[in-house]
């Protein structure tokens, strides 16, 4: 590339743009298609088969779903009051998708004499700059619930902030023991305190890092985070059978839908800040050399399987579309071995694939467990969760003070 | 730019603030505090002090506002109606704010006579890091004393909440 192109390109300003449309586009996107990828699992999990109609395994559903949520009527109920009403979304849904700002998805990388981080901001305070945006991610949904006017709103609401509040407690806590490993509030640096490998396989992760192997403290966390993000099994601030639909009762069109999306954002948040604190963010499971091939021979695997099963066609569609997804899948397995492109995907395939697993069990929960009781949620919080995380740190502390 | 940032948020700050007290609904009032919170904390980011920033948001304005907000919202109350005294009262104190403005830049003129401005950027001593090995070294005392203060304060809560139940 010509030096000229080069020094604008690599200007903070034009990079920070640059990276900056790319990661909201991607974002969008994949809040977008992780409401299909939870309907079709829920669905097979429930032996049904989910969305179909709109495109090919109605992968084109959320595209439907979007136009239909945009063009229709955006009712504001006469009794609610007007100008809280109409902040709530605004607040939920820019509170949630400020977070990606600060998550790294990989580390240094070099593009064409181009030097820039896989991040968009990298703050030394980044944790706390999570847990300040998730506090304030309550007044979306309390104010909602308020300025509904409306009493199953107001339940909702006042559910959903008792609830945040409680489990902020245990969410910070269990944050707090991973970090006595890392030492460090920043993002990138607690990723990078993970690399390597213990013995020559154990990878050095917090779950699994000496002194002090952060396992209950990643349960705590996802339990915690489960309540955070409001999702099953402590979904009451939205709970149907008692709320009619909780805190959005009122809210249609794109209103309802930003609701929508401040869920999955949250959803993506928590499981990639579990991710970089306990699963070591971008670094592979198993070490350098092998690492290189397994994410090439998943996809080759999983592009072979879909070919397969286009030869032996379930429906009708199936032969033109299931050869046309592994084609996809194969040549996908193929970039992973263009040397240029190596220290981009590598780290990129690692993160992605964590934060995958995490959100197939946030929806996998979705579809196996019912919904708590609210005394029980509050008690557990109080009762369980809190106790737990405050002796599980004081033993990371020791630890650490001791053995490192 | 700090410069245009200071003023920006500076203004938002002392709107809200008096939008606290024009106010006459509490959840409005309540949101303008958090408003408040806010601004002052991207002033602290200005100043080089992230710490105290983020401290800020999620004390502040994510839990202690939260739960003025939440019972403000459980005890439902409406907006308050105002009495007939508040005109006399608003001639009355006109005058009188003028006076306390004056005061108060009388006391700042003669108890700071030529203090150095502050610069931003300059104060980099802000971080999680120093913030601790500040607060667990040199001012160990005046934190544990704070902490015993609020662990006091804790206890008589829960005693006088326990009280009200029987």
């Amino acid at each position: 590339m010509n030096p000229d192109l080069t020094s604008i390109l690599g200007n903070f300003y034009v990079l920070t743009l640059i990276k900056l449309a790319l990661v909201a586009f991607v974002l969008l996107t994949a809040l977008a298609y992780l409401q299909w990828i939870e309907r079709k699992v829920i669905a097979h999990i429930q032996l049904r088969v989910g969305p179909t109609r709109v495109g090919p395994h109605g992968l084109l559903q959320p595209l439907a779903d979007t136009i239909k949520l945009l063009t229709k009527e955006d009712l504001i109920p006469a009794h609610v009051n007007k100008f809280f009403y109409m902040l709530a979304p605004m607040m939920a849904v820019f509170f949630a998708l400020s977070a990606i700002a600060v998550i790294p998805f990989g580390p240094k990388i070099n593009i064409f004499g181009i030097e820039t981080y896989m991040q968009l901001t990298d703050l030394n305070i980044g944790l706390l700059y999570l847990l300040a945006l998730s506090g304030m991610g309550v007044y979306g949904i309390a104010l909602a619930g308020w300025s509904s006017n409306n009493k199953y709103s107001l339940i909702g609401g006042l559910r959903s902030s008792a609830q945040m509040i409680s489990y902020e407690l245990p969410l910070a806590l269990s944050i707090a023991s991973p970090l006595l490993l890392a030492g460090s509030l920043s993002l990138r640096e607690i990723a990078e305190s993970q690399a390597g490998f213990m013995l020559g396989f154990i990878p050095r992760w917090s779950i699994f890092q000496m002194p002090a192997p952060q396992i209950i403290a990643f349960v705590l966390f996802m339990i915690a985070g489960f309540a955070e993000t409001n999702r099953v099994p402590f979904d009451l601030p939205e709970a149907e059978n008692e709320l009619v639909a909780g805190f959005h009762t009122e809210y249609s069109s794109m209103k309802f839908a930003s609701f929508f999306m401040a869920e999955y954002a949250n959803m993506v948040t928590l499981c990639s800040v579990a991710t970089l604190l306990f699963l070591g963010g971008w670094h592979p499971l198993v070490p350098p050399p092998a690492a290189g091939f397994i994410p090439p021979l998943l996809l080759w695997a999983a592009g072979a399987m879909l070919i397969f099963h286009g030869l032996q066609p379930a429906r009708k569609w199936d032969k033109y579309t299931m050869p046309a997804f592994g084609a996809v899948f194969l040549l996908a397995g193929f970039a992973f071995l263009i040397p240029v492109l190596q220290p981009v995907l590598q780290p990129l395939f690692w993160f992605v694939s964590k934060v995958g697993i995490l959100l197939f069990f946030f929806i996998w929960v979705r579809a196996t467990l019912p919904r708590f009781r609210y005394d029980q949620l509050m008690r557990f919080a109080w009762a369980v969760m809190f106790p737990v995380s405050v002796v599980h740190l004081f033993a990371t502390a020791l630890l650490v003070a001791l053995l490192k | 730019m700090d410069a245009i940032l200071f003023f920006l948020f500076a203004a938002i700050a002392v709107i809200s603030a008096i939008n606290v007290v024009v106010q006459r609904h509490p959840i409005s009032s309540a949101l303008s505090l958090v408003g408040v919170m806010g601004s002052l904390a991207v002033l602290y980011l200005l100043l080089g002090a992230e710490f105290i920033a983020a401290a800020q948001m999620i004390v502040y304005a994510g839990a202690i506002m939260v739960l003025f907000v939440f019972v403000i919202m459980l005890l439902n109350t409406g907006a308050e109606k105002s009495s007939r005294k508040g005109r006399i009262l608003t001639v009355v104190a006109m005058p009188l704010l003028v006076i306390f403005l004056g005061l108060v830049s009388y006391v700042i003129q003669r108890g700071f006579p030529d203090s150095p401005l502050v610069k931003f950027g300059e104060f980099t001593g802000g971080g999680p890091k120093d913030v601790g090995m500040a607060l667990f070294t040199r001012y160990l005392l005046p934190f544990e004393v704070t902490s015993v203060l609020i662990l006091i304060a804790i206890i008589g809560a829960v005693v006088l909440a326990r009280k009200e139940m029987d």
